[in-house]
């Protein structure tokens, strides 16, 4: 009997109504947290849809003073330059994945996991200066080729930690099933287990694809930028957010209409990606798991 | 199709189809293939650190320490120094995690320990979706949105209201500013704190929490003693989302006024380690000027590597306690 | 658990099969072949054994049964005979296994699985295969290219596992879209494909209804004329209905072998009585 009287029924009340006061915070904490994201959104597609013509797509930019132009060229170079650095970093992050899950040491799988984590943890800036020093000066030239490497490194540690996400998920019974089959154990990696965890890697390669074609800090000083089409790989070559960042701290109202439809074009390809990404993931994250 | 039927095998005439070949040579190159990949991370990590430590030299030869303390950046007369940058870095990056630690930590329990089903997963898409806003864009909102709404709605009152006598708040507010930089960042930063917040609360067992309602505790008090399990990891989650704000380049480039001189006031215009180098480095005419630049990065590597060992060694610390 | 932690009698074990063979009941069956003989087999798990100083026969084209309590080893053995402890790092074997008399450890890995097929306790078809890309996965991932040649043994295989019936329209179909027992038939197929000479089954049946189960065990009586069948199972009713020689196995070693018919009508063991008689495992 006595122990009823430690919790009182004003103290009762009170914890519940500090319990209903903090919840109803951590819910309007949430609400603020996604306010930018409507706002952004929101923006960007006022802004960006009035300069999103025909003429923005096929067009090279004007000079300045002369209306009209449009980003055609940094649309194509964004998407070969993308194209470059996913042809070096997927198929080596894959590798790197197969390594740390299916033949790493446990110690070596954790200390390549941590420095993967430690690479995306990298201001991509660096990779920027990086790419610099080993590609840039010795070429002579910015270049395409440049821009892609800078890209890589930042795409590279992304397809690395989702494949190798991925490869956990499947069952090592599935291994076993095609070793006792009496085929080879890299027969096996590649045409076994990689498959029942294809989907899955796609979306991580995806999800590196487009984390890199916004990227502009590693492009600024690797691919540069070009007001004409590219005449090479080995040269300068125009991206669409280093066009964005050029004409949005440019003086000219024109330029600005034109960042804007830029931005459009990429947050677009970024929403959209990562909306099919979300309904591929949702649906089944791997075949195998029934 | 040969045809060497024996008595056991019926349909024996596959096995000898079969390849013969050993299956070791193919196992060795493949191996060999994906340990070079797996080696390649180390690899580019070390030349990143090594090639940024070898271009420093001629800045750390010329002004030894006393780069890093500073404050002048004059490139015409090569007399170069870190301080205007470093401060800028530190203290935009600051600002932005006390405006974000509190919004993301209570979104990471938002959502964790509160929203269930379809709420959950359209609130955890969209934090994703903010997360994946490139940089660039982030930009241009804050340049011609951002700056102009804070600049009228809060620089400016706050200035008129308390600049003569705090410092901090000092006017002139003009536009672009350490506090439009720090606002931008909170906003990137945010859904990086909170996934992995989330994540690190989500690892923390139901049993846990079955307990705290047993004792008859509110949902707040249950929240509570998780949170409390969870401290290390969440306080992990935070210096990881330091690291982004201190590396964060182009949406800061933008809105921050790029000013290389110290303003106590945050309603003016500063400089940061990175903006300078995507300012500049194309610019950087001598080898002491790019030299000069190539140490901002190091100073920035340098910070970067230890805030981001430090939060993996702290989220992975909880993960690993309640596998 | 009332038993003794170790067998009374060690040394019976160490004897060599044949020996072992002659002091059993078993003379009627000395011109059966042996497939695989396993001597003094014991498989170390970081230095800790799993299962010691095995030393057993596996008549060819008979059904061999190995019987015990989890965790006393059967797995592990049957896992030896094809060399799949490999893939953990931390396994190491010692003795010898002779698959028609040579050494299978000296051979190529491989080569060794081609001859000793493996179906599993769950069922389990590669995900994001269809049905006929399961059963000719051994042969194309070996180099087997020819479609008609495909087609021609995956057709048999099939018919063999008695699935060819039920799949035959829709071989199509993914692999996962069949039934517990029909995938795990499909695994049998799968095995079959490649021709073994050797076919391990552990617990095939453990994770299949009454009904899929009998499938399986007719499929087995069927299968033994043209293969070697070694089946672990923890079902002793299983193992008296499908199989013709009963090895029982006990703390990793093993405690008797005989024709299933007198170990389960006459073991000469305590331990082995205890455990058909249902008073432990």
């Amino acid at each position: 009997m006595e122990r009823r009287l430690i919790f009182s029924r004003s103290t009762d009340v009170r914890r519940r109504i500090t319990s209903i006061i903090t919840l109803a915070m951590v819910a309007l904490a949430t609400a603020i947290v996604l306010v930018p994201l409507i706002a952004v959104v929101w923006y960007t597609v006022g802004e960006g849809i009035a300069g999103l013509t025909w003429e923005f797509f096929t067009h090279l930019p004007t000079p300045v003073g002369e209306s009209g132009g449009g980003m055609a060229n940094a649309i194509v170079g964004s998407g070969i330059v993308v194209g470059l650095a996913s042809v070096v970093a997927v198929p080596v992050g894959i590798a790197a994945a197969i390594f740390i899950t299916e033949y790493a040491s446990a110690r070596l799988a954790s200390a390549i996991r941590f420095v993967t984590e430690i690479m995306l943890g990298l201001p991509s800036i660096l990779l920027g200066i990086f790419t610099y020093a080993v590609l840039v000066k010795p070429m002579g030239r910015f270049s395409a080729y440049a821009g892609a490497l800078a890209l890589s490194i930042v795409m590279l540690p992304i397809v690395i930690k989702t494949t190798e996400e991925i490869l956990r998920l499947v069952p090592q019974h599935i291994r076993e099933a095609g070793l006792a089959l009496g085929i080879p154990q890299w027969v096996v990696v590649l045409r076994i287990v990689l498959r029942a965890a294809v989907r899955g890697i796609l979306t991580g390669v995806l999800l590196s694809v487009a984390r890199a074609a916004g990227e502009t800090a590693p492009l600024l000083f690797t691919a540069l930028n070009n007001r004409f089409w590219h005449s090479g790989l080995d040269q300068p070559i125009a991206t669409l957010p280093v066009q964005i960042f050029t004409y949005a701290v440019a003086p000219y109202d024109d330029w600005h209409r034109q960042a804007w439809a830029g931005a459009l074009v990429l947050i677009a390809l970024v929403l959209v990606l990562s909306i099919v990404l979300r309904l591929v993931v949702s649906r089944t994250q791997l075949d195998s798991e029934q | 199709m040969s045809a060497d039927v024996t008595t056991t095998s019926p349909i024996a005439p596959s096995r000898s189809l079969l390849s013969k070949r050993s299956s070791k040579v193919g196992n060795t190159v493949f191996v060999a293939i994906c340990a070079v990949a797996g080696a390649s991370v180390l690899l580019i990590v070390t030349a990143i650190v090594v090639q940024l430590v070898v271009e420093s030299q001629p800045t750390i030869r010329r002004f030894g320490i006393s780069f890093l303390t500073r404050s002048v950046w004059d490139p015409v007369a090569e007399d170069f120094g870190a301080l205007p940058f470093i401060y800028g870095t530190l203290v935009s990056s600051l600002l932005a995690m006390i405006i974000a630690v509190p919004l993301s930590v209570g979104a990471a329990i938002f959502l964790a320990e509160i929203a269930r089903g379809w709420l959950r997963s359209v609130v955890s898409f969209l934090i994703e979706a903010l997360a994946a806003v490139p940089s660039v864009v982030y930009g241009i909102w804050g340049v011609f949105i951002l700056v102009p709404w804070l600049t009228e709605h809060v620089a400016t009152p706050l200035a008129e209201r308390w600049g003569e006598h705090i410092p901090l708040l000092a006017p002139p507010a003009i536009g672009p500013s350490m506090l439009s930089a720090a606002v931008i960042l909170a906003i990137m930063v945010t859904p990086i704190v909170a996934s992995v917040a989330r994540d690190v609360l989500s690892a923390i067992p139901r049993m846990q929490r079955e307990a705290a309602y047993a004792l008859g505790a509110t949902r707040w008090e249950v929240i509570r003693t998780v949170l409390g399990s969870a401290r290390w990891g969440i306080f992990g989650a935070i210096v990881l989302g330091l690291g982004r704000a201190l590396g964060e380049t182009m949406a800061v480039t933008m809105v921050i006024g790029n000013d290389p001189s110290i303003h106590v006031s945050i309603l003016q215009p500063a400089y940061t380690l990175s903006s300078v180098i995507a300012n500049e480095f194309t610019e950087a005419t001598t080898p002491l000027y790019l030299s000069a630049l190539v140490t901002l990065g190091l100073v920035l590597l340098l910070a970067t590597l230890v805030v981001n060992i430090v939060a993996r060694v702290l989220v992975w610390s909880v993960a690993r306690r309640y596998r | 658990m009332d038993a003794p932690r170790q067998p009374t009698n060690v040394t019976e074990h160490h004897r060599s099969p044949i020996e072992h063979e002659t002091t059993s009941h078993s003379t009627d069956h000395a011109d059966e072949r042996y497939r695989i003989v396993t001597e003094q087999l014991s498989v170390y798990f970081d230095g800790k054994p799993a299962i010691r100083d095995v030393s057993m026969v596996i008549r060819t084209n008979k059904v061999t049964a190995i019987i015990g309590p989890s965790g006393c080893g059967k797995s592990t053995f049957l896992r030896a005979l094809n060399r799949l402890h490999e893939i953990q790092p931390n396994a190491r074997v010692s003795g010898r296994i002779l698959l028609d008399g040579e050494d299978i450890m000296s051979m190529d890995a491989t080569l060794v699985r081609r001859r000793i097929g493996m179906v599993f306790q769950k069922p389990n078809p590669f995900p994001a295969m269809s049905i006929f890309d399961n059963v000719v996965a051994g042969l194309r991932f070996n180099g087997v290219r020819k479609r008609s040649v495909l087609a021609e043994i995956a057709e048999e295989a099939l018919r063999r596992a008695a699935l060819w019936d039920e799949v035959k329209d829709r071989l199509r179909a993914p692999a996962t879209s069949l039934s517990g027992g029909q995938q795990q038939r499909l695994c049998i197929a799968r095995a079959l494909a490649i021709e073994p000479e050797v076919l391990l089954m552990d617990e095939p049946t453990s994770a299949l209804d009454p009904i899929a189960t009998a499938k399986i065990e007719e499929l087995i009586y069927e299968l033994k004329r043209s293969y070697t069948i070694v089946v672990v199972t923890h079902n002793m009713q299983q193992a008296a209905r499908v199989s013709d020689y009963t090895a029982f196995m006990y703390l990793g070693e093993l405690v008797e072998f005989d024709k299933t018919r007198n170990i389960f009508t006459n073991p000469s063991k305590r331990q082995t009585e205890e455990y058909i008689t249902g008073r432990f495992g």
